[in-house]
């Protein structure tokens, strides 16, 4: 589905990613790790193509085909979705003109009839009952005045809302309480099938226990230095990312 | 110096116009106001016409919208059409209540004045100030008068007619004024109509105000409202510029508000080549509430200037001002926002915002909040922003599929809403949406069957 070869990215001159090989395929879910500055969110957005970074060499394909060229709504609308560490607050835009703008643009894309307002509103009921958001948020601005859990939330009832084959979250646990992570990591679960796939990105394990990769990459210094399975994510736990760092000293 | 010899020319040409024509002005126009035109017309010949650069007309370039080539009529009317057939509002389940204004007169179709049952009074302001001397008597000329600036006095001078709405004490209007202000003709044509409109003590009434042009021909409009509020009365006023671009507009709204009144006073410029808004309030009664609002969506090499003028003269009243627009291309614009809080004006609470969003670096926006205040208990603020639209929020959008373009759209058109919302006429506040998102999109926001293609 994702394959990523050599990517090398850099931002003002400054080296962030110096050589990242992943593949990624249906079904699967990957867990990024990695302390922080280690290049995770530099690779979430250069994937959902963010124009601020360069591109210095290497390549991504997305299910056969160039991902670098296209545009954000191209990649939107071949079935990528970023969940965004710090979702963005767009007052004056509601949730549910910005949600049927998305959906219908999508189904356009895929040669489908727009839904009407009824067909909206029930797959917006259900997409709400499946990741328990407040009925009242989606009757709001986008993010506004939303608090840090509810916006985590309401990044993964837009994925449930659009479907992506394949979906990065981007440190999506972070900031979150217990309670907020396990309907998170339950949406996520929910939304799980053999045709997508999903890469989550994070700094702690926590994330790991209710949503179980099936495998786990550690990203260090803008290189994967280690992949292996969940139990790398316990070892990692464990030892603390200074294992890591001297592993890649004895490198 | 040369700006000067200008103003002086266009200045005579004025006097020797009004000197001309003051027989046939008169004769078309009711006593009441005649008495207003000596006066007025020696006030024009002191002040002269406003120079660009001038304290109060920094940016707007008066002097090139005023040509000595321009039509005026003076004499009865000289249009023989059917406007209710050239026009009609399509705006669906807005039920208002249609007053129409062709060149600068009421159009009344014979019938120069209306009572309704409740004794709300609309139609003629001539017709009015013979029919009502009493009421006209007591507010005509009486804000806008005391103004030192020359075009309003033009206006009072030249002015024959205009829209006048008489909403009783305690009545409650149930169902909107709306006037149609269209200027139509065979040549280049100005003109300048005087509108009054009174809210009695606890009246309530909702005027929505377009204009339009119906003829490809350059226009210039120089008009004057004045707008009373009695104790606890309240008005929402809604004004929406939709003149093609080759026509030029003045407005002066002169509003006076007694106690517990409440204005709201929105003023949505959608077309129009150049366009001057002056609004003066004075807050003359406490616990008055006033909220001055504007959007404006400005393409191509639009001109539109908004000057606000708050006078806060008595203790705890409420003022927002919130000033709203978009320019593209090489258009340009002016706000001019001052609050003036006088000694005794103790609990005043004053608020003001102008926010722009810049889409080309053609695009220009002159932003000057001014506060005056005498008060020592008082809470005020300002602001002013210029921007472009927000990368991460674009970001935001696209990453959910939505095009860069549709994108855009979506948060201009969430920039604009803003004010859109305080209108309280809801039929209107959902056609006024849609209105600006045909804007926005570059659609033409045509919102009748006008023949001119503006956009």
């Amino acid at each position: 589905m994702l394959v990523i070869k050599d990517l090398k990215v850099s931002i003002d001159g400054l080296e962030i990613l110096k050589g990242i090989d992943l593949e990624v395929k249906a079904g699967e879910v990957h867990a990024i790790m990695g302390p922080n500055g280690s290049g995770k969110s530099t690779l979430a957005s250069i994937l959902a193509g963010r124009d601020i970074f360069n591109v210095d060499s290497g390549s991504v394909t997305f299910n056969g085909e160039d991902l670098l060229e296209k545009s954000p709504e191209e990649r939107a609308k071949d079935g990528l979705f970023l969940g965004f560490q710090y979702p963005i607050e767009i007052p004056g835009v509601s949730m549910v003109n910005f949600l049927k703008t998305a959906i219908n643009e999508m189904r356009k894309h895929r040669g489908q009839q727009p839904l009407s307002a009824s067909e909206f509103l029930k797959k917006m009921r259900e997409k709400k009952d499946l990741v328990e958001i407040d009925s009242s948020l989606t009757s709001r601005s986008v993010n506004e005045g939303f608090s840090g859990g509810e916006k985590k939330k309401n990044e993964i009832f837009q994925m449930a809302m659009l479907e992506p084959k394949l979906a990065i979250l981007d440190e999506t646990d972070s900031g979150l309480d217990i309670d907020a992570l396990k309907v998170v990591a339950k949406g996520v679960n929910n939304l799980k099938s053999p045709d997508n796939a999903t890469i989550v990105i994070t700094h702690y394990q926590r994330l790991l226990d209710y949503i179980i990769p099936d495998y786990v990459h550690v990203l260090y210094k803008g290189r994967i230095v280690r992949s292996g399975g969940k139990e790398l994510a316990l070892m990692l736990e464990e030892k603390g990312y200074d294992w890591v760092r001297n592993e890649e000293v004895k490198l | 110096m040369n700006t000067i010899t200008k103003a002086t020319t266009l200045k005579d040409h004025f006097l020797n116009l009004f000197r001309e024509n003051a027989g046939v002005i008169s004769a078309n126009s009711a006593p009441f106001l005649n008495r207003f035109r000596e006066d007025a017309i020696a006030r024009v010949e002191q002040a002269g016409f406003p120079v660009k650069g001038s304290e109060d007309y920094r940016y707007a370039d008066i002097e090139s919208v005023f040509r000595n080539d321009l039509h005026h009529i003076f004499g009865p009317r000289n249009i023989d059409l059917n406007v209710r057939e050239i026009f009609h509002c399509d705006v669906p389940d807005l039920e208002t209540s249609l007053l129409l204004l062709v060149n600068g007169r009421y159009y009344g179709n014979g019938k120069q004045l209306n009572k309704f049952p409740d004794g709300i009074i609309a139609g003629s302001l001539a017709r009015a100030s013979v029919e009502y001397p009493e009421i006209v008597r007591k507010h005509y000329n009486s804000y806008a008068g005391k103004s030192k600036d020359g075009l309003v006095s033009l206006n009072t001078a030249f002015a024959q007619d205009g829209i006048f709405i008489y909403v009783p004490e305690g009545v409650k209007a149930d169902k909107p004024l709306q006037i149609v202000n269209i200027m139509i003709s065979d040549n280049d044509l100005m003109a300048q109509h005087r509108n009054l409109f009174i809210a009695e003590k606890g009246a309530e009434v909702k005027i929505v105000i377009c204009d339009h042009s119906l003829s490809a021909h350059r226009f210039l409009t120089n008009s004057v409202n004045e707008v009373y509020t009695g104790e606890d009365a309240l008005i929402n006023l809604t004004r929406i510029q939709n003149e093609h671009n080759g026509a030029s507009q003045i407005t002066h709204s002169y509003s006076h508000q007694e106690a517990r009144s409440n204005l709201t006073a929105s003023t949505i410029s959608l077309h129009g080549g150049f366009i001057r808004n002056n609004v003066f309030v004075t807050l003359n009664g406490e616990h008055a509430e006033n909220h001055s609002l504007g959007l404006y969506l400005s393409d191509k090499g639009q001109y539109i200037d908004n000057f606000v003028f708050i006078d806060h003269a008595s203790p705890n009243c409420f003022s927002n001002q919130l000033y709203k627009g978009v320019l593209d291309d090489f258009a340009s614009g002016s706000f001019n926002g001052r609050i003036l809080v006088r000694r005794d004006a103790q609990k005043t609470n004053a608020f003001q915002s102008n926010n722009n969003i810049l889409l080309t670096d053609d695009a220009k926006m002159y932003s000057r909040p001014q506060l005056e205040i005498y008060a020592d208990d008082v809470k005020c603020s300002h602001g002013s922003t210029m921007g472009q639209l927000d990368d991460n929020a674009l970001f935001y959008l696209r990453s959910r599929g939505i095009e860069y373009k549709e994108a855009r759209l979506l948060l201009m058109f969430a920039f604009a809403h803003e004010v859109i919302q305080n209108i309280k006429v809801e039929a209107l506040r959902d056609r006024i949406d849609d209105l600006v998102n045909k804007r926005l999109r570059g659609e033409l926001s045509r919102c009748n069957n006008c023949a001119m293609q503006c956009g």
